[in-house]
């Protein structure tokens, strides 16, 4: 890094103050100077430039490209097959709302206190760190025909699906995958705010003679609001921009093609820069416009830097 | 009695969602033992005839390519984590330590981007990577994970609070310049928020797929993620080797999780929260 050399900057004139804070007025810029030009090279840069192209016909190659004013906003919007993929998010969302529920399910009963507790926990939270072209191919056999999956519910009586080759049932399988692989990191947010909780207000609230239920209802639910609110909107902007497993999984075929998967496939296989830029801006201002709504609807101090 | 019925079913779903979670990931460990013989013959769920067969094993990580892949992204690990640790605790350094009128904007400025889902700015970013003559050389994803990463600032900056200003005031008072405090003083201090760093972005970076996919498409390039996405052409049929390639995959991630859990539950859930 090229850091090193430049603190040795101008000597230091003693200083007797309370304060010593100040070697010279400018210093905290050489700290800041790495940081802000990765973040404006490779964050504001790529923004401003999206905004730009998305004008345009570019096609990410050529040298020359046509002004095209709103085109690619009113394409986006009117032609029905590059809109419909939103409805996709709409599987995932339902996905992350029972994932949030399972998710405060067990970090109230593991919460409570269970044997194996941690075997538990470990359990519930390690597909959280597992490779997802693992977690894809993990279970592009869990659903094969004849596969895993249907020789389980074979046992019950169940018949065979197309998991992943039935348009209408494909999204449902790939937003169970991202409930199996993300519930674990709301399972552990919810656990340890529950931790955090006092152990004597449970304790006063069953000499009172309240039931499990109540005292999940009055006294962990109040106590997790912020952190619920927050997973809530990670899990909205999250089932917006979701790519990976159905890429890996499907490759965006037979019905499962999300926003994301749309937009990189304008850009990188079909060349449209201009209408991919478009897109990009369109889920960038929805994500944005989610997490003002919050921040308006239950002001929260945790996301506070300073 | 209906407390005993509670605690049963309390269990019984515990159980549950630990087969849930297992049996995806046996299915493939079972797979990957078998022979290609007993794949057309036995049903997904059958045993191994030999619980010691790892051809499928030594195929994957010879045939797959893994250990140029486990290379390359040992490679982009080291030199992002490094690069993220300085840049990310100087970045903390600079904003808990200093006082200077355009503190908020910087502040702003990063949090915004915070907010900025990455994969939707990789239609323009790709073309500046393009430009820097990055693309398909290892840089381009090393450039992408350093390139300010508000988590692990937020970790550092939470953590350099628990440092007291006495410390870096006294050394002041002595003559060090800003540097040597940042250098002797809180960067030593800074250990356990470092770790927690390097584990959560080892993790994530460990993972990440689709930066590799996009900006390294060079075969010689692959990383752990595209290198086993790339079995899917030739071994479409041969699942045998694919889970194997899989099971070699996770297993490293199994080793890290056992080994420190502590922190990876505490950097995860910091780190999730931004």
């Amino acid at each position: 890094m090229v850091a090193g050399r430049l603190h040795d900057g101008p000597p230091q004139p003693p200083t007797r103050h309370r304060r010593v804070r100040r070697s010279w007025r400018y210093t905290h810029w050489l700290y800041l100077a790495a940081p802000l030009v990765l973040l404006v090279v490779f964050t504001y840069v790529p923004v401003a430039n999206l905004v730009s192209y998305s004008f345009t016909d570019w096609d990410g190659l050529s040298k020359t490209s046509q002004f095209v004013g709103l085109d690619n906003y009113t394409e986006l919007f009117t032609r029905p097959k590059l809109f419909q993929v939103f409805f996709v998010s709409l599987f995932y969302l339902a996905g992350a709302v029972v994932q949030i529920v399972l998710a405060l399910y067990f970090a109230a009963i593991l919460g409570a206190g269970v044997r194996f507790r941690t075997f538990f926990k470990g359990i519930l939270f390690f597909p959280y760190l597992i490779n997802g072209v693992a977690i894809g191919f993990v279970f592009l056999y869990f659903f094969q025909p004849g596969g895993t999956l249907d020789t389980v519910l074979g046992l019950f009586g169940a018949t065979p699906k197309l998991w992943l080759g039935d348009p209408d049932l494909v999204n449902t399988s790939l937003a169970g995958v991202s409930v199996w692989r993300f519930l674990g990191v709301n399972f552990v947010l919810f656990f340890g705010a529950i931790q955090a909780i006092p152990t004597h207000l449970y304790e006063a609230a069953a000499l009172d003679g309240a039931t499990t239920w109540q005292q999940f209802r009055h006294i962990t639910l109040p106590a997790l609001k912020p952190i619920i609110s927050i997973t809530t909107i990670l899990a909205v902007s999250g089932s917006l921009s979701v790519f990976e497993i159905p890429l890996i999984m499907t490759g965006g075929s037979n019905n499962s093609t999300t926003f994301v998967i749309q937009t990189l496939k304008l850009a990188f296989q079909f060349d449209k820069v201009g209408l991919a830029s478009a897109a990009a801006i369109v889920l960038l201002g929805l994500v944005l416009l989610v997490t003002w709504l919050q921040r308006v609807l239950v002001p929260d101090e945790r996301v506070e830097m300073s | 009695m209906r407390r005993a019925l509670a605690v049963f079913l309390k269990y019984l779903s515990l159980v549950l969602a630990t087969a849930v979670v297992i049996v995806p990931l046996v299915t493939i460990l079972l797979t990957s033992l078998r022979t290609e013989r007993e794949m057309a013959t036995g049903g997904p769920l059958s045993m191994p005839g030999d619980w010691f067969n790892f051809d499928n094993f030594a195929t994957a990580f010879v045939d797959g390519k893994m250990l140029p892949a486990l290379g390359n992204t040992t490679f982009i690990l080291f030199f992002s984590v490094l690069a993220t640790v300085v840049i990310g605790s100087m970045t903390a350094y600079a904003i808990d330590r200093f006082q200077f009128r355009l503190k908020k904007l910087v502040l702003a400025g990063f949090l915004v981007a915070a907010l900025v889902p990455g994969i939707t700015t990789q239609v323009a970013t790709f073309q500046i990577i393009e430009g820097m003559g990055a693309f398909n050389t290892r840089w381009a994803p090393i450039l992408l994970y350093m390139g300010t990463d508000i988590v692990s600032i937020y970790i550092f900056i939470q953590f350099m609070r628990s440092i007291p200003t006495s410390l870096d005031e006294s050394a002041r008072l002595d003559g060090a310049n800003s540097f040597t405090v940042y250098r002797r003083i809180i960067l030593p201090l800074l250990k356990p928020a470092i770790a927690t760093v390097v584990i959560v972005k080892g993790v994530v970076i460990y993972n990440d797929f689709y930066i590799p996919f996009l900006y390294m498409p060079s075969r010689d390039l692959g990383t752990i993620s595209t290198s086993l996405f790339r079995f899917k052409g030739p071994y479409g049929a041969h699942w045998e080797v694919i889970s194997a390639g899989t099971v070699l995959v996770i297993v490293p991630s199994l080793i890290v999780f056992l080994l420190l859990q502590r922190f990876i539950y505490r950097g995860f859930t910091s780190g999730a929260l931004k």
